[in-house]
């Protein structure tokens, strides 16, 4: 191919032939990136064992949806439009940069396919691709500089602004395509202007402008912009390369690994250690995460593959509530260790100091509801609740367990409820006087069984308030038909706060007695109304009949007509569903809950702003509830004034820990009287036919 | 510094429903679930918190039966190096100074510079600790809420004096101190901890062990006996303070002001 310019495979710059240079760049390039890539690596292959090579199909399935197509990336628009444009923009300008690389040593080099008619086509999807990029960052770049979206702010706790970066990265890619464009629009001008075939420049293309720009220039001119051009690019290209894994921009690397590797089954908790079984985990030495090294390779991974977007910490009710956790620097922090513990300077790894009292605090780690927000929305699957979990495990160890916690943990070790009431008291809400005379509550062991087990869990069997939930449900379950009875004073606490707050052996003793109750009952389903004993016995037991939450028992008996409601008693108000977090995210269940309100004939129903897989946590359950947290507001009362914005006088939840969250978010926030709060399965109970 | 921390295993209220028996001269011991005194877990955190401090060791020591040891054991997995059971059958039903009397005995077996009691147990009256320091001829410091120790022949001892003054004393060693609850943030004893301690052997000593003459203690040699026990009728109820938010608040504030709960 003759061109009308001298390529840089063939110039000369003062006696020294350009392609030195386009081999000496790619070259140095990759040796420090390989050097940077092995030092990266090494904390990964001293971090704990993880299991992450099941299933590669759906694993591949969520790199395709989550990574490929980027599909939880408009749940923030403007910012997730921008992001796939410049993501669509270097999957497409992959190839044309790998072949940029090779022009320089050999001017005809073609990529495999990239020649004919392909060819052609590419150049141009290419070209408008480059100028999608280009505007994608001149937006970004003045939304981060101008508008300054809150989420990306760095309170001063957690060090310095991260703008810089953000504006400096946007401008090397903004310099990568202005240099490839020029690059090549430079030999179309000199073309046209040899009057040789010049190649065909997309309209509107950054090429298209450069060349209507550069028409009049001269030759040499064209020549000396075209080899800075290459060499702009060829510079920038491997600085950007090597500057990736400097930071946040590390995710453009790690992002496919880290989707690919991403937690594939919801609602459970990690395993203490991968690979060790229940019964060896007496051997083990430490429990949790209390070193930089105790988290597992992936939990490392998400550390290196946060992009700093904020989303997690936007989403956080925790952080939302001015509680002293914001998921995003669980992360940022995490990765500045592994930084500062494995430095580039001079490649000698550090001891790790313990995590608590250095980059983490305990407050901050006790914090978490594990309402799951903050993993719903990352758009690269960086997990956090196993993460939190992990350090409690640790804390716990170590006996650092806040005061207010302690207290429902020895009483959950002595009598089976964090209340500390006596066992035997646990069926009481099923004998009082009123309800007996109408629904009679059978309690199930070797002589008596029902086909369906009622698991009722603590603060439904125990808290004057909630046992209504208790009632409501054993009406209902009535009504419909169903044969089922409870397990009495056999049953326990369902654990899964217990889990959760990181006393696994406590958990576990829960689960053992649990398990044995509910196998002697010798029922065939499991019916519950608390979404967190759903939960537990669903994704934490194993061994056990079908779970189900009263929601969907409601719904399917509404559907099949065992069950019948009367028109909503209160015509005027207006009702909204609360999701509760376990019931919701943790488990996928949000329609069923919505189809019995609105099978109320009359019902008027809104959703608040966050709903369904947003839902905004109550506060927390089990545990949660005695915990003092700082914070500046209760995330209930939050959540209340959602529900007020949303003009409905009645939340509607369909948890016990909801409700008695929401009520008490009620009176803080001064709506007494004019905002009620009933559980799903007492408003079921009102309408019964 | 060698310290011994006399715990007791009781009935926590936060875990049982405490109800008279039918008898009416005790509460019903059916249901009930144990655990160490509350005031004894903040000693015994205390001791744990000064030996990782200036060295030594903690003894942990309890009078009772069998069932008392799994309050020493708890207590071990908390952090206490050793643990002593105090059983024999002549200890049964002890009044204070018999207790003392068995405390005392097992204090001169070791070789303590410190003895901390709690400063009261749930069901307790808050009498071991003076009697064992006057039993030893030791100086005593009750209602411990502060220590400063170091490794000169003195501690530094403070109390909350009523109204919500500090007090701060040196006592010379060797010393019996009670301690009150809120001096530490005891830690949290999980299954675990428990578990790890499970297989240690604890040692237990009775009455000849202890050179105690069997009649000096239990139901023998008890000078206090209990003569009556029952519930206290109730009072007439709460007070509700009425009238709009900030006045409640502010006769709330100058009823506190007026009994001295705030200043």
């Amino acid at each position: 191919m003759t061109t009308a310019l001298i390529s840089p495979a063939q110039a000369w710059v003062f006696f020294i032939p350009t392609w030195i240079f386009s081999l000496l760049i790619p070259v140095i390039g990759m040796a420090v990136f390989t050097y940077i890539i092995v030092l990266r690596l090494a904390p990964l292959f001293r971090a704990a064992p993880d299991q992450r090579t099941d299933q590669p199909l759906k694993r591949i399935g969520n790199v395709l949806k989550l990574w490929l197509v980027q599909y939880r990336q408009p749940r923030y628009m403007l910012a997730g439009v921008l992001h796939i444009m410049i993501f669509a923009g270097f999957l497409i300008l992959a190839m044309r940069s790998m072949s940029m690389v090779l022009i320089g040593l050999s001017e005809d080099f073609v990529l495999p396919g990239l020649g004919g008619e392909f060819g052609h086509f590419y150049t141009i999807f290419k070209d408008y691709a480059a100028t999608m990029v280009l505007a994608a960052c001149i937006i970004a770049a003045i939304r981060r500089v101008f508008i300054k979206p809150a989420r990306y702010a760095v309170p001063a706790k957690y060090g310095h602004d991260h703008t810089a970066e953000a504006v400096f990265v946007l401008g090397l890619i903004s310099i990568l395509m202005l240099s490839e464009s020029l690059f090549e629009a430079t030999a179309m001008v000199a073309e046209t202007q040899t009057g040789s075939q010049a190649a065909f420049a997309a309209p509107l293309t950054l090429v298209w402008f450069f060349k209507l720009m550069l028409l009049n220039a001269s030759i040499s001119a064209l020549q000396s912009m075209h080899l800075i051009a290459y060499y702009v690019h060829d510079l920038t290209f491997f600085f950007f390369l090597c500057f990736l894994p400097l930071g946040k921009h590390f995710h453009v690397i790690t992002s496919v690994l880290n989707v690919y590797f991403m937690r594939m089954q919801k609602g459970t908790i990690k395993p203490v250690r991968w690979g060790v079984s229940d019964e060896q985990l007496d051997d083990l030495e430490s429990f949790g995460v209390k070193k930089l090294e105790d988290f597992t390779w992936k939990h490392l991974l998400d550390f290196y593959s946060c992009a700093d977007c904020g989303r997690c910490s936007d989403q956080c009710p925790a952080n939302a509530a001015g509680r002293p956790l914001s998921p995003r620097f669980i992360s940022i922090k995490g990765r500045d260790l592994i930084f500062k513990t494995y430095p580039l300077k001079t490649g000698k790894i550090h001891n790790s100091e313990p995590l608590i009292g250095s980059i983490y605090e305990e407050d901050e780690i006790w914090s978490c509801t594990t309402c799951g927000a903050c993993e719903q929305e990352c758009p690269l699957g960086i997990e956090y609740i196993d993460k939190i979990v992990d350090l409690r495990r640790g804390l716990v160890e170590d006996g650092d367990v806040p005061q207010s916690l302690q207290k429902p943990l020895r009483a959950l070790e002595k009598r089976g409820n964090p209340y500390g009431k006596m066992e035997r008291k646990r069926a009481d809400w099923s004998k009082a006087k009123e309800f007996k005379k109408d629904c009679q509550v059978k309690v199930l062991d070797k002589k008596t069984s029902a086909d369906t087990l009622y698991f009722v869990d603590s603060i439904t069997s125990y808290d004057d308030r909630m046992q209504q939930i208790g009632q409501a449900t054993a009406r209902v379950l009535q009504a419909a038909g169903i044969d089922f009875g409870i397990l009495g004073k056999a049953e326990k606490d369902s654990g899964n706060e217990i889990r959760r707050f990181g006393e696994e052996m406590l958990f576990q003793e829960m689960r053992t007695q649990n398990t044995e109750a509910i196998l002697k009952a010798n029922a065939n389903l499991i019916i519950t109304a608390d979404p967190h004993a759903l939960n537990a016995l669903k994704n934490d037991y194993q061994g056990l009949p079908p779970v189900k939450h009263i929601s969907e028992i409601i719904a399917q008996s509404l559907a099949n007509g065992s069950l019948q409601l009367k028109p909503v008693e209160d015509t005027g108000k207006v009702y909204t569903y609360h999701d509760p977090c376990y019931l919701g995210r943790h488990n996928d269940l949000y329609d069923a809950p919505r189809m019995v309100i609105d099978a109320l004939e009359g019902v008027q129903r809104v959703e608040m702003a966050k709903f369904r897989d947003r839902s905004f946590c109550c506060g927390g359950g089990g545990l949660m509830l005695f915990y003092e947290p700082e914070e500046d507001e209760r995330m209930g009362v939050l959540r209340v004034r959602m529900a007020d914005d949303a003009g409905a006088d009645v939340i509607v939840t369909a948890c016990p820990f909801c409700l008695a969250n929401i009520e008490d978010a009620i009176k803080v926030a001064g709506m007494e009287g004019r905002m009620e709060v009933i559980d799903l399965a007492e408003l079921v109970d009102r309408h019964l036919v | 510094m060698e310290i011994l921390v006399c715990v007791k295993r009781v009935p926590d209220p936060a875990e049982n429903e405490i109800e008279l028996n039918s008898a009416g001269n005790d509460i019903e011991q059916d249901d009930l679930v144990y655990s160490v005194n509350e005031w004894d877990n903040y000693a015994v955190e205390e001791a744990i918190q000064i030996v990782d401090k200036i060295g030594g060791s903690v003894t942990v020591a309890s009078v009772g039966d069998e069932d008392a040891e799994e309050v020493v054991r708890r207590e071990m997995a908390m952090g206490a190096d050793k643990g002593l059971l105090l059983s024999d059958d002549a200890f049964e039903n002890s009044d204070g100074k018999g207790i003392a009397t068995i405390l005392k005995a097992a204090v001169e077996k070791g070789n303590y510079d410190v003895i901390f009691t709690g400063a009261l147990a749930d069901d307790g009256a808050a009498q071991i600790g003076g009697m064992l320091a006057a039993m030893l001829d030791w100086p005593y410091a009750s209602l411990v809420n502060v220590i400063e120790a170091d490794d000169s022949k003195t501690i530094k001892v403070g109390r909350e004096i009523e109204g919500g003054n500090q007090e701060m004393n040196d006592i010379d060693l060797p010393c019996v101190l009670s301690i009150q609850t809120g001096i530490n943030e005891p830690r949290y004893v999980g299954i675990r901890g428990i578990r790890k301690v499970a297989s240690v052997e604890i040692p237990q000593l009775g009455a000849s062990d202890l050179g105690i003459d069997p009649d000096t203690v239990g139901a023998k040699g008890a000078k206090v006996k209990r003569v009556d026990y029952f519930m206290p009728e109730l009072g007439e109820g709460a007070e509700i303070l009425e009238g709009s938010t900030d006045e409640i608040i502010a006769e709330l504030v100058e009823r506190l002001k007026a009994k001295g709960g705030i200043k």
